[in-house]
């Protein structure tokens, strides 16, 4: 991955930008409502965006999708026909839920369940391979690895602790 | 009668926010005319809807404060002033001493001319967020900066607030010293419980259900308004601090839930000013607030150009940042009501009104001209 730069927007959100290997500048405006902007910047003038695509959080999943961010979930699926006894699962995080603002350590899923976190998708993006550490929130979807019966608790333990 | 006057004024005021939405430019000077024709002195002095505006009012200010906190976690306040701290003392310098000299040759005595100061100081972070939204500069390179400054500004109207209540109020300077030291002993202890306890009371006040969760906020933020102000520190620093304590699901839920409370309440605040103004009086303040008007856009312009310039940005992003910032609003038209209300300057209030109504206006026209002035190459690129 390149270098991204990011810009806190006091009140609005996150700026992310990058230059892209044709020489444009791209950048990514997270909206704390959800929205995202799409913003393309000026060759001659880094300074100024000349053009911004606004999306819904439904047309960023889309363009996600399109752009192969599921390419992570995609091969894990492969895998799963690859190996007998073994499934691979998303398991959507509620906000309701008691690790809504906790961790992965926190739900102690490996050694509870003997299930494996992946990846975590968030808001159109994925995280691979997320430490103990990594805080969970409520709308996140996590990719999982372990026994169907594993996972199957997992799920319980994730809406109910 | 009562329902009749108030549902007459509440529906004039929905026409006037259609007008200024058909147009693309901010409500808040119709508003302050509206105010101006219902108040004493105007075409249609109000008879019976003025107890329910006055006490709309003071809500609508609160709401106006207490949104503004919830727009900003602590850490974006200290990232904003870290980032931008050297341009928002230029801006302080340049923007806050045209009012204050303005008052003190307009005969006014020190207190009312740092008020105008105040006036004069401020942007206004509504109309400006909408025009950089509308204009489609968020993804500018400038667009920090100007966001910095509105933030500085922001925190520095939270300590200039109780301060300036404080000489309003008067007494000895025993007195005054003390209430000086409620006062920022106030604002520390809020921030310090922001930063430690801020996520345990915003969850504590947190619910699933929309009805809990506005009823938990409005009585927190209100208790807290209130507070303050039997302490003589004015409720919006009461109410600025609620909201910056509020962080987290609570406060994503709150900005939401609040936006169209807010809407309605902030209405009748500015329609409650133009009240507190006699229109008779506009005439011989015109042309001291027309003068103040042009040193506040060129200030401000100075303000946003030699900060871009500073954070290495080409002319045409100075332009922006300039022009950007031009817009006052909303948080003028707190100050000044708080001095009114004190009865303070009898002149204060027309010229804070004639002030905000040319600059709130001028504002987004100014951001305009420079979106055209700089956005000639767009052309050729697409």
């Amino acid at each position: 991955m390149g270098t991204v730069n990011e810009t806190p927007l006091p009140g609005i959100g996150v700026r992310y930008d990058f230059d892209a290997e044709g020489g444009t500048r791209l950048g990514v405006i997270h909206h704390r409502t959800g929205l995202r902007e799409l913003v393309l910047y000026e060759r001659d003038d880094p300074d100024t965006a000349h053009d911004l695509i606004r999306l819904s959080p439904e047309d960023s999943r889309t363009l996600a999708e399109l752009l192969g961010v599921s390419q992570v979930a995609k091969e894990l699926a492969e895998l799963e026909a690859d190996v007998a006894g073994l499934a691979v699962d998303r398991l959507p995080l509620d906000a309701r839920s008691p690790f809504h603002g906790g961790t992965i350590g926190d739900t102690g899923a490996r050694t509870r369940t003997g299930v494996s976190i992946v990846a975590v998708l968030r808001e159109g993006s994925a995280h691979p391979a997320p430490g103990p550490a990594f805080g969970l929130q409520g709308g996140d979807v996590l990719v999982v690895v372990g026994t169907p019966r594993g996972i199957e608790e997992l799920a319980v333990l994730l809406r109910s602790g | 009668m009562f329902l009749l006057e108030l549902g007459g004024v509440v529906l004039l005021l929905a026409v006037l926010a259609r007008i200024a939405v058909r147009f693309g430019f901010t409500p808040i000077p119709l508003y302050l005319i509206a105010g101006l024709a219902f108040g004493s002195g105007g075409i249609a002095p109000l008879v019976t809807a003025n107890r329910f505006i006055e006490a709309g009012a003071e809500i609508g200010l609160i709401l106006l404060l207490f949104s503004l906190g919830l727009e900003y976690s602590a850490r974006e306040l200290v990232g904003a002033l870290r980032s931008t701290v050297t341009v928002g003392v230029l801006d302080l310098g340049l923007n806050f001493l045209p009012g204050l000299l303005a008052g003190l040759i307009l005969g006014w005595d020190l207190v009312a001319s740092i008020f105008l100061g105040g006036i004069t100081y401020i942007s206004s972070s509504g109309v400006i967020a909408r025009t950089l939204d509308d204009l489609g500069w968020m993804g500018n390179r400038e667009t920090p900066l100007v966001l910095g400054v509105l933030v500085i500004e922001d925190l520095v109207m939270a300590g200039f607030l109780p301060f300036a209540t404080v000489l309003l109020v008067g007494g000895g300077a025993a007195k005054v010293g003390l209430s000086i030291a409620i006062a920022v002993a106030i604002v520390a202890g809020v921030l310090v419980v922001a930063e430690r306890f801020g996520p345990a009371i915003s969850s504590a006040v947190f619910s699933h259900s929309d009805e809990a969760l506005l009823l938990g906020l409005l009585g927190l933020v209100l208790l807290t308004a209130g507070g303050t102000e039997a302490l003589n520190v004015s409720a919006a620093v009461g109410a600025f601090l609620a909201g910056i304590v509020i962080s987290g699901p609570s406060a994503d839920r709150a900005r939401s839930l609040l936006v169209p409370l807010r809407a309605v309440f902030a209405a009748v605040f500015f329609v409650f000013f133009g009240f507190l103004v006699d229109p008779a009086s506009i005439p011989d303040v015109l042309l001291p607030a027309a003068a103040l008007a042009v040193i506040g856009g060129a200030t401000k312009f100075a303000t946003g150009w030699i900060g871009a310039a500073r954070g290495g940005l080409g002319r045409r992003g100075r332009i922006r940042a300039g022009a950007a910032l031009i817009a006052r609003g909303e948080f003028s038209i707190v100050i000044a009501g708080i001095a009114v209300a004190e009865g303070a300057e009898r002149d204060l209030g027309p010229l804070a009104a004639t002030y905000v109504l040319l600059l709130a206006i001028a504002g987004p026209i100014a951001a305009r001209i420079a979106d055209r002035a700089t956005s000639r190459s767009t052309a050729s690129v697409r």
